[in-house]
């Protein structure tokens, strides 16, 4: 479908962040104001041009939608080829949602190169808004890529104090994965016919040896990312050092980009590689899930412990991805949207308490109920769909995710299942030795919320019960199109059935 | 009998002429000019022409022994640039240095011309002439801060280590000769070509490419380039990174290419061991120095290592790839021995804590030349390295390629390091900076050519 609208959506959110980075870079250091106030504005324009997407998005198919292509490097086979479907389409809406987000809690926190901050921030959602958007794979590898500088330098500039360990760990770790991937697109690019077009591998069949070295291959990149299990150990360190702005980007979004790679590239273009695969994707989310919740138990540090329990929530979503059914791709499609928003939120309001006490111990904390009422009621509501309570988002992702592990393993459903109770245990247990308890005289006295913060928090508390009375808004964007994956994964080895019965024949 | 005189076509020749020719005008002029700028003004106007002339001289001369070629001409656009952007970044720095001798900019010209030659070069004897004529220019230029100890050490250095280089590399050459009856390029591949691999062949080959390496500074030769580098002037060090390497590049291309090309089966797991140690030596090393000359030293060993990977790949988009790898990291290279010869004090990784805070738009360019270095998009380094690995992967030697982009993933930390220093660390003292128009245009180029191939990669591929 082209685009019916009068200026092309996709490529204005993407490059209008990067416009707006571009004029803060050249305004001066000591307009302070002006910085914060353009950072805000553009971040503004570029959710509201981006609601064409949610308001005009055909539900009835999974063709991509929104679609520009231009020719960009012709003697390579590049073009610039972005389009959205529909389980791209809501990561982009989240995106520029979050990073509107990210610009008024470091309205005050960030005090130090305050011109670089806002620039690097636009810089990352351009990036990132790429990533969801590209139909080229070429174009996709530079956008994944561009995003870790402006990264590295939020969590190595702004960061707490073991920042630049955490920013160096980061960089390394999600690079190493990046390089393979990138061989796993060269090898890629060879065999497609010189094609960098995503859609036109999706329509091909590899053989299966090579599409097993190319799901590691691209394993590598997107199991770091989102972290999977082994390769998670980057997380706790960026996501506890990086500054709100930083965690909240990369808890919302930033680790959605190896589950989404995922679901667009290993499945649709690898599917036998990725059927055979999947149990063990599959026991390896579980351990995720049950490895990260149970360092949470442990964790004294306010930001570790979401941060370990995005490890665990990160599990679910690719076993619901790598349950290969649908209850389990929605699922865990929507829970990806639902914990960068359960996630994004539990950061900022980390963030908003640690600008008035300075502490991320959770020592240094007790009866916060009593001192910040308003702050302990949002809490609450975060914490308990962080849990999966019915009537919050978070119930309906890993309802359908369980239901997914169920169909696919039993003992999966049962792991998984599991992992819910460990992550009512350090979830409560955290609230109670914040909010409860004896008021720590260390918090006596600080305000409750401002304007500024509750509004940053509204729209997250309105979409935790919007998804979890009514999902169906946001799953109906992506039915069609997990429908379409799932045909499309089962389907594909019946060609290569085919060849072999025609061999034996022969 | 009549004997008749042919003047041979000078056309083909013209390029190296002119820039011969102002060599020794720019030897004269030293003498009578007092305002050295001038001198280094005069030699960016002849790069300039010598650019303007180079499609127009075409063909080939001297009975084939020299040939301008599309390939030639590239490498000597490479070399034309590399000459453009030195005299650039010297102008001032040689002044601040006070090692502003007039011979400075004649010898630039010399080694350049000789460079020029080489990449021309279809007879052995004629590319012995150029490199030579390169080597020998640059012996001295590494020594021309007469009264810098650092720097007499490293033109000693570097004169023995080459000196020994020479020695092997003629050796090689007599013993091929000795073999083949012929010093001609073809001819010795044509012959080969039927002929049975003797360990005298064999022994002749190992010779030559030693030789090579060590202008390339491959691993196990790469020895002196990490004190030569330390110790020579920084507008030289930025000379010598990138000149001389192209210009071994060129030579190995076309010897292995055209001379050797029958023994593809021989010299190819030969280059992968040199290729991989080279990319193992440099880049593990790289991690520990706290000299940012001497780190840059063991980068471009590293990536001496990568575009060894174009060679091995053997086939012509390899050769293509390579020669485009070397004309970005001309940019790249450049642009950040740039900002080293842009501050007063720059040659210790320490010297840049806090260069963000006290001079942002420096500490700026600085980090895109060090991400382009590691190769990370939307920059030019990460168009050669794509271009060049892609090249590798498409000739068969997919686990070359994912060797070098683990090396390549580990250079990050030491690239990362200075940007760290620069934006990560508090500033010790205010970084003080000896600007000039020169430096600041040489800049804008390399850093606008890192952006423009970084997203229109179509300028320089295909």
């Amino acid at each position: 479908m082209e685009s019916q609208f009068s200026y092309r959506i996709l490529s204005t959110v993407i490059f209008l962040p990067v416009a707006g980075a571009a004029l803060i870079f050249l305004m001066g250091r000591s307009k302070e104001a002006m910085i914060k106030w353009t950072a805000l504005v553009v971040s503004l324009v570029t959710f509201v041009l981006s609601l064409p997407l949610f308001t005009c998005f055909d539900k009835t198919t999974a063709n991509m939608q929104f679609t520009e292509r231009l020719q960009w490097v012709p003697s390579w086979g590049i073009t610039y080829a972005l389009g959205v479907d529909g389980i791209s389409v809501l990561f982009v809406l989240l995106s520029t949602l979050l990073t509107i987000l990210c610009v008024t809690v470091s309205w005050t926190s960030v005090r130090e190169k305050t011109k670089e901050f806002f620039a690097a921030l636009l810089l990352i959602e351009g990036s990132m808004i790429g990533v969801f958007c590209s139909l080229d794979l070429f174009l996709f590898y530079i956008f994944w890529e561009a995003m870790l500088i402006p990264m590295f330098l939020l969590i190595g500039v702004w960061g707490g104090p073991n920042r630049v360990y955490a920013a160096i760990k980061f960089f390394l770790f999600t690079l190493v994965g990046s390089v393979l991937m990138l061989v796993g697109i060269m090898v890629l690019y060879l065999n497609s016919g010189y094609s960098f077009d995503i859609l036109n591998m999706m329509s091909r069949n590899y053989p299966y040896p090579l599409q097993v070295m190319l799901f590691w291959a691209f394993f590598a990149a997107f199991a770091v990312k989102v972290p999977m299990f082994p390769m998670h150990t980057w997380l706790p360190d960026a996501h506890t050092e990086a500054p709100t702005a930083g965690s909240v980007i990369l808890a919302g979004i930033l680790i959605k980009m190896g589950a989404y790679g995922f679901l667009r590239f290993s499945m649709p273009i690898l599917p036998e590689a990725t059927k055979a695969m999947a149990p063990a994707m599959m026991v390896l989310s579980i351990v995720g899930i049950i490895y990260g919740g149970v360092i949470c138990l442990g964790q004294t540090d306010l930001k570790r412990l979401i941060a370990y329990s995005s490890v665990s929530h990160m599990g679910f979503v690719t076993l619901g991805l790598f349950a290969l059914n649908t209850q389990g791709l929605q699922g865990g499609i929507l829970q990806m949207v639902n914990h960068g928003i359960i996630t994004g939120a539990m950061f900022l309001c980390i963030g908003m308490v640690y600008e008035r006490t300075h502490t991320r111990q959770i020592a240094d904390y007790g009866g916060a109920a009593t001192v910040f009422p308003v702050f302990a009621a949002f809490f609450m509501v975060f914490t308990l769909a962080s849990i999966g309570l019915p009537g919050t988002n978070g119930f309906v992702g890993e309802f359908l995710i369980i239901l997914g592990g169920f169909t696919a393993s039993k003992a999966m459903g049962v792991f998984a299942a599991t992992g819910i109770i460990i992550g009512a245990a350090y979830m409560l247990m955290l609230y109670q030795k914040v909010f409860f308890m004896q008021v720590n005289p260390a918090i006596q006295g600080h305000s409750d919320l401002g304007t500024r913060e509750l509004i940053t928090l509204l729209p997250l508390l309105v979409l935790v019960f919007w998804i979890g009375f009514y999902p169906n808004t946001f799953l109906g964007f992506m039915d069609v199109s997990v429908q379409n994956l799932i045909t499309r994964v089962n389907s594909a080895a019946q060609p290569q059935i085919a060849q072999q019965i025609i061999e034996v024949i022969r | 009998m009549s004997v008749s005189v042919q003047i041979p076509d000078l056309i083909p020749v013209m390029p190296e002429i002119v820039v011969t020719l102002a060599a020794v005008i720019l030897l004269m002029l030293e003498l009578v000019v007092k305002n050295k700028n001038s001198l280094g003004i005069f030699a960016i106007a002849v790069s300039g022409l010598s650019l303007y002339i180079l499609p127009q001289c075409q063909g080939e001369t001297f009975g084939g022994m020299f040939v301008n070629d599309t390939v030639s001409s590239y490498f000597k656009v490479i070399f034309l640039i590399n000459l453009f952007l030195t005299v650039l970044i010297s102008l001032r720095y040689m002044q601040r240095e006070k090692a502003e001798s007039g011979e400075y900019y004649g010898l630039l010209v010399f080694a350049t011309a000789g460079m020029m030659i080489m990449a021309s070069a279809r007879d052995f004897i004629v590319l012995y002439l150029g490199l030579e004529l390169m080597a020998l220019s640059t012996y001295i230029l590494a020594g021309i801060k007469r009264d810098d100890l650092k720097s007499n050490e490293a033109a000693i250095k570097y004169f023995l280590l080459g000196g020994f280089s020479s020695a092997m590399l003629l050796y090689g050459i007599s013993l091929l000769y000795g073999l083949t009856a012929t010093t001609d390029i073809f001819k010795i591949g044509e012959f080969l070509k039927g002929t049975e691999t003797t360990p005298a062949l064999l022994f002749a080959m190992a010779l030559i490419l030693a030789a090579f390496s060590f202008k390339i500074a491959a691993a196990p030769f790469h020895m002196w380039a990490p004190d030569v580098y330390e110790g020579a002037p920084t507008s030289v060090t930025a000379f010598m990174s990138i000149g001389p390497k192209a210009a071994g590049f060129a030579v190995i291309a076309n010897v292995f290419f055209s001379a050797f090309h029958g023994l593809r089966a021989d010299w190819a797991p030969l280059l992968i061991i040199i290729s991989i140690t080279t990319m193992a030596v440099g880049n593990i090393l790289a991690l520990t120095q706290t000299n940012i000359k001497r780190m840059l030293a063991y980068s471009s060993i590293a990536h001496a290592g990568y575009m060894l990977l174009g060679i091995i790949a053997g086939t012509e988009q390899g050769l293509y790839a390579m020669m485009t790898y070397l004309l970005i990291y001309a940019f790249m290279n450049m642009g950040a021995f740039g900002i080293i010869v842009l501050m007063d004090k720059g040659d210790e990784l320490k010297d840049y804590e806090g260069l963000a805070k006290s001079r942002p738009l420096v500490a700026a360019l600085m980090l895109v030349f060090m991400f382009s270095l590691t190769g990370i998009p939307p920059t030019a380094g990460f168009i050669g390295k794509f271009n060049l690995f892609l090249a590798v992967v498409q000739a068969g030697y997919t686990w070359l390629v994912v060797v070098a982009v683990i090396f390549s993933a580990i250079s990050a930390f030491y690239y990362l390091r200075v940007v760290m220093n620069m934006y990560m660390k508090a500033m010790s003292e205010e970084a003080a900076l000896s600007p000039s128009p020169f430096l600041s245009l040489a800049l804008g180029i390399a850093v606008f050519a890192v952006f423009a191939i970084g997203v229109l990669p179509s300028l320089v591929i295909g």
